[in-house]
């Protein structure tokens, strides 16, 4: 508070106006361009899309903390309450996601027990049928 | 370590003592400021919970419907703009953020008539994001028939040939590939599964694609919307206070309307992400 003039403040929301409206038209045009829609024929590979859309929304998340909410100019210790809980958030994302894939691996065993792999393996009629058995049991 | 830095060191923690021993504010912000600001970052864990739930569903099926195929209409019949019509909706948003880092600053200086006048452009920006908001809603609800259990969006996970048409963008005989998508449309209020022959020869119909896409973009966007309307509620009220000189006597620089402004803000926030998992990835 009070670190910035008016004069420079108006400024400053004028310039946030513009930017975010510019990050948020480019993503979209990325995820156009990447998809085909732009250039037909023409396509950019899906990581890249993925990384470019996560690092301008991050940006868009940050600008608009940092100026329109102020953070940037709290004391650092306030910053810090607030910023640092939420690296528990990378531990949620990477667990939850993980998880995630592995509901969809069993799903797709629950559809169709006898294309069960053991390490890459492709199990032999007796181990499926063991497999049957323990789910049965389990039902 | 020399004498002297221990010294420093020693009035740094005395200092810290006597600013953190009451009576004052050692971080230098009111305590309804503070407690908006934990307000908002225990809001913001609950919009992670559901958007890293989103990405856990997401992970655990084969297929998700294809957001640019989904969010491509416009007002006025139009179809096949992929994400332009979100895409004004989310500038409209930031303008009303903008709109209400103006009505802050007015209030540093005290500036009542400015204040009034950018609170309502806050005003006017969040209510035209919430019938924006709304106009998606009906057309996913009323057009595409899309509900909290089903989900007429999908996509195709094997390559085959149509045998009949839909009447809308599918023909008999066209051809698709796995990933390409498709909308299963209501012909006299019955679902209309457009039957066609898989590569390896066997008949099938058009699937539903995964019930939880609706009932999270509902859910959701639902919940978002329901900030954004609390949001609106608060910043009515706190314009007809502004007006009626409330905060003149405070002379504490409209301090309402900066932390007000906070969770305008945090709604923006917010919605990038929102916008970045269901409609960008």
């Amino acid at each position: 508070m009070g670190h910035v003039n008016y004069e420079e403040g108006k400024k400053i929301v004028l310039k946030g106006l513009l930017l975010l409206a510019f990050v948020t038209v480019a993503e979209v045009f990325i995820a156009l361009l990447g998809k085909g829609y732009v250039i037909s024929g023409f396509y950019l590979p899906r990581w890249f899309i993925y990384l470019a859309m996560i690092g301008l929304s991050v940006y868009k998340a940050y600008f608009i903390m940092a100026e329109f909410m102020h953070l940037r100019y709290e004391v650092k210790g306030l910053v810090s309450s607030i910023l640092l809980p939420f690296i528990l958030l990378i531990w949620a994302i990477i667990a939850l996601l993980w998880d995630g894939s592995h509901w969809g691996q069993q799903r797709e065993d629950v559809k169709s027990p006898f294309q069960i792999e053991r390490q890459g393996t492709i199990l032999d009629e007796s181990e499926i049928e063991d497999i049957l058995d323990t789910r049965e049991l389990l039902d | 370590m020399s004498e002297e830095t221990t010294i420093q060191k020693t009035e740094t923690a005395e200092a810290q003592v006597a600013s953190w021993s009451g009576g004052k504010e050692p971080f230098k912000a009111s305590y309804g400021k503070l407690m908006m600001w934990y307000f908002i970052m225990s809001d913001a864990f609950t919009f992670a919970g559901f958007l890293i739930a989103y990405g856990a569903l997401r992970f655990s099926v084969p297929t998700w419907p294809e957001p640019d195929f989904v969010f491509q209409s416009f007002p006025g019949g139009i179809t096949g703009w992929p994400l332009i019509f979100v895409t004004l909706m989310t500038f409209v948003l930031i303008a009303s953020s903008a709109t209400m880092v103006r009505a802050v600053q007015e209030g540093q200086r005290e500036n009542k008539k400015g204040v009034v006048f950018w609170l309502l452009m806050t005003i006017v920006g969040g209510s035209l994001f919430l019938g924006c908001q709304a106009w998606e809603w009906n057309q996913l609800i009323v057009k595409e028939n899309m509900s909290l259990s089903v989900n007429p969006f999908s996509r195709h996970v094997d390559a085959g040939t149509y045998l009949a048409g839909d009447g809308y963008s599918i023909e008999a005989g066209d051809t698709f590939e796995p990933g390409d998508y498709y909308l299963i449309h209501k012909v006299d209020g019955e679902w209309n599964q457009i039957p066609y022959q898989a590569e390896d020869g066997s008949i099938r119909v058009q699937e539903f694609g995964p019930p939880a896409f609706g009932s999270l973009f509902y859910f959701i966007t639902g919940f978002h919307g329901f900030h954004v309307l609390t949001g609106l509620i608060i910043l009515l009220i706190i314009t007809i206070q502004v007006a009626n000189g409330v905060y003149v006597k405070r002379k504490n620089g409209y301090e309402m309307v900066e932390k007000v402004g906070l969770y305008w803000h945090f709604v923006d926030l917010v919605w990038v992400f929102v916008f970045l998992v269901f409609y960008l990835l």
